[in-house]
């Protein structure tokens, strides 16, 4: 493709110089285009590689035998009879503290009966398969397991169930959910969104119709663009300095009389997460602001309204879409970052709901990460079904915003 | 509104008044412009608390009579809590996986990006973006899942005992993967911007389509894909949580992408993660080990823009 020729090749030569160019030609386009096939078949088997995990086969053993509480099969066991085998079995300080939680009396029989197999039968996980081995080595795995663990029962198992959504966590994986996490992700997101989304839009509305032209203006602008790159590692250790440490009076609530708690709650987290979406925020808000005509200024200046009066009633109901559509996309970021929290403070183990900004919190990536960080396996099964809800979670949201874009899109 | 319209119709039925033309100061605007001003400079406060901040503990960490530049930049053992200071243990590791990820991504993004600009027909790249759209969508922590169950295993099977279980390659294969969306979609910015008549021009010389877009539109972008390229290693430096799980917890100054060693970023996660006392040697190395971090991509995307700045001027 590079040869340079001394003199320009004629007839046969030019012939098959042409040939060679347009295979060279090809060959190319096929690389070029086998980049692209690498990203599909990369975003498969990340894919593939979740959902793998989040199903599969289990085996376990009980540690005592239900037999020992219940002549019922374990699967028949109504919600009388579990309650009276939990108090008869469990020791009292123990009962307490799970009446204290919730009174037993209000439970549903899937939690008492998980209750029941977490506290006395003691679930013992003896190992997991992933989905392909399972249906794959289905066989293999049987004998496997009855030489091993003869005791052992062997499931095909689903790790994400209505109920991994609303358990709290737990040390054992086969009974932890996320709805702790769930909770704690919408806390520090909706502190994040009250504090970015009035700031960033006001920053954009100051940069796109009053600043003037100047040094201070392209000063802002270029360190809003910046700071659209800073790691966001960089934001936690901002809001380790600034939220959890020296504003630790105001986000620990200890000035507005709340005891139990230092500056590691949801609401130094949503701050921190709030800084961090902010230029992204502007950002968006600005190419949705600029996208409004400036004839619908001019007529609105024509009939004698003020600038304020322009922007409120003219610029920003335009622009509004663009805005929200901005927003969303801050969401989903925010939803999805994992480092920040780690740095300012997301507990690692927690399961009682976060019940208001000064609560100690942990959020769905960290619980992935914790979870993807655990040697045994069936955490990395909790670990793929938290991500499945993750991923459908940002799905929905960026669904959402396509939506929202398309719909209110409007050509000048 | 109500009240505007009320006040027009109660100024219709006086006489016809001379209008004041003169500016009236009116201060519910001044005060909502003063509000404005205020929302748009607290990005650059956050940047100056940012440089505070980092500085001031950074200032406690090099402070203490212990440390010294010399020893910072000149050691390779990295062990605060008994007097070891040296940053290369942890950079040497953000310099191979981010080399990994970069010798992944920038080779696959640029091709991407001129398969998208110059060959694939509007249905094609309908099709395409969005894989890469969603590829830029997913959180790191699930490419740190990946990386960890899926291409270290691989790996594992390619190299047997070799490679370490925590290992550099790994988290460096994934961020390149990561990190390829990024170059993908600024180099096709680039290449797009490239004038139609250069393309032209090109094949009325009898050049082919690959010609044309290797020998023309590519040097004609080729600034626009130094931005990408520079702004990739910054995401790459920056980038935690998929070496954080992947790469290993520990220093160890090392550039074999087989061996597990700990970045500056899965340091500050692992260290801060843990229970911390403030004003402690290890707290205070953390914000050095920021800083650093800030300051090297502030570097690499304040160059990145100012390249796209210049490139933009040639061509509109």
């Amino acid at each position: 493709m590079n040869q340079r020729h001394d003199h320009f090749p004629e007839g046969a030569d030019f012939n098959a110089s042409l040939r060679n160019r347009y295979r060279v030609a090809t060959i190319w386009q096929t690389i070029f285009l086998s980049a692209l096939l690498i990203a599909i078949i990369a975003l498969t088997a990340l894919l593939y590689n979740v959902v793998d995990g989040a199903f599969g086969f289990i085996a376990y053993e009980y540690k005592d035998d239900p037999a020992e509480f219940t002549s019922t099969p374990v699967n028949e066991l109504t919600k009388d009879e579990l309650l009276v085998i939990l108090k008869e079995n469990l020791s009292s300080g123990a009962y307490n503290k799970l009446e204290n939680e919730q009174p037993m009396q209000e439970r549903s029989q899937a939690d008492l009966l998980t209750l029941f197999l977490e506290r006395l039968v003691r679930i013992d996980t003896k190992g997991t398969w992933s989905m392909t081995d399972s249906l794959l080595r289905g066989d293999e795995i049987r004998v496997e397991v009855a030489e091993k663990y003869p005791d052992a029962i062997l499931e095909f198992r689903s790790w994400l169930t209505p109920q991994f959504l609303t358990t709290p966590m737990s040390s054992k994986a086969e009974f932890a959910g996320v709805r702790t996490a769930i909770l704690g992700s919408l806390w520090m997101v909706g502190l994040a969104i009250l504090f970015a989304l009035p700031i960033g839009t006001g920053a954009a509305i100051y940069l796109q119709e009053y600043a003037p032209k100047g040094w201070l203006t392209s000063i802002i602008q270029t360190n809003i663009n910046n700071l659209a790159g800073v790691p966001s590692i960089v934001y936690g250790m901002l809001g380790l300095a600034v939220f959890v440490r020296t504003l630790e009076a105001f986000t620990s609530g200890s000035m507005f009389g709340v005891t139990d708690s230092n500056g590691r709650t949801v609401l130094s987290a949503g701050l921190t997460m709030g800084i961090l979406v902010l230029p992204l925020i502007i950002i968006n808000a600005q190419e949705a602001i600029k996208a409004v005509p400036d004839s619908l200024r001019q007529a609105a200046y024509g009939v004698g309204a003020t600038r304020w009066q322009t922007i409120w009633h003219h610029v920003l109901p335009n622009a509004l879409p663009g805005i929200l559509t901005g927003s969303i996309l801050a969401i989903s970021r925010a939803l999805g970052e994992t480092a920040p929290l780690i740095v300012v403070g997301a507990s690692t183990f927690i399961s009682i709901d976060p019940d208001g900004p000064f609560s100690k919190f942990t959020a769905l990536p960290i619980q992935i990460y914790q979870w993807t960080t655990r040697a045994q396996s069936e955490f990395h099964a909790i670990a793929a079904s938290a991500i499945i809800v993750l991923l459908i979670l940002l799905l929905t949201l960026n669904a959402t915003a396509i939506l929202l874009r398309n719909r209110y899109q409007r050509k000048y | 509104m109500k009240e505007e319209v009320l006040n027009i119709k109660a100024t219709e039925t006086q006489s016809f008044r001379q209008f004041d033309l003169k500016k009236k100061t009116r201060i519910g605007e001044s005060v909502i412009q003063a509000l404005l001003f205020f929302a748009g400079i607290l990005s650059v406060l956050t940047t100056v608390a940012i440089v505070y901040e980092l500085g001031k503990e950074a200032m406690l960490f090099f402070g203490n009579p212990d440390v010294t530049f010399a020893k910072f930049f000149g050691e390779t053992k990295w062990q605060p809590g008994i007097g070891q200071y040296g940053i290369w243990a942890l950079v040497s590791a953000t310099l191979t996986t981010s080399a990994i990820a970069i010798s992944i991504s920038l080779p696959l993004g640029l091709a991407a990006a001129i398969y998208l600009s110059e060959y694939a027909s509007p249905k094609a790249r309908g099709i395409l973006k969005p894989v890469l759209e969603i590829l830029a969508g997913i959180p790191t922590v699930v490419y740190g899942y990946f990386a960890l169950l899926f291409v270290t295993p691989i790996l594992q099977n390619i190299f047997g005992d070799n490679i370490q279980v925590y290992n550099m390659l790994s988290a460096g294969l994934v961020m390149g993967i990561m990190i390829l969306p990024l170059i993908s979609s600024m180099s096709e910015d680039a290449l797009s911007a490239v004038p139609r008549s250069l393309r032209e021009a090109a094949y009325a010389m009898g050049a082919t389509k690959l010609e044309s877009s290797l020998q023309v539109v590519l040097p004609a972008a080729l600034s626009g894909i130094g931005a990408a390229l520079i702004l990739g290693i910054s995401r790459a430096v920056g980038e935690t949580m998929i070496v954080a799980v992947a790469s290993g917890a520990g220093p160890n100054f090392s550039f074999n992408p087989l061996e597990a060693a700990e970045t500056m970023t899965g340091h500050i996660a692992r260290i801060s993660g843990g229970d911390l006392s403030y004003n402690s040697i290890d707290y205070t190395s953390l914000f050095a080990i920021a800083l650093m971090l800030f300051l090297v991509t502030l570097v690499l995307n304040l160059i990145s823009q100012y390249i796209v700045n210049r490139f933009r001027e040639r061509y509109e």
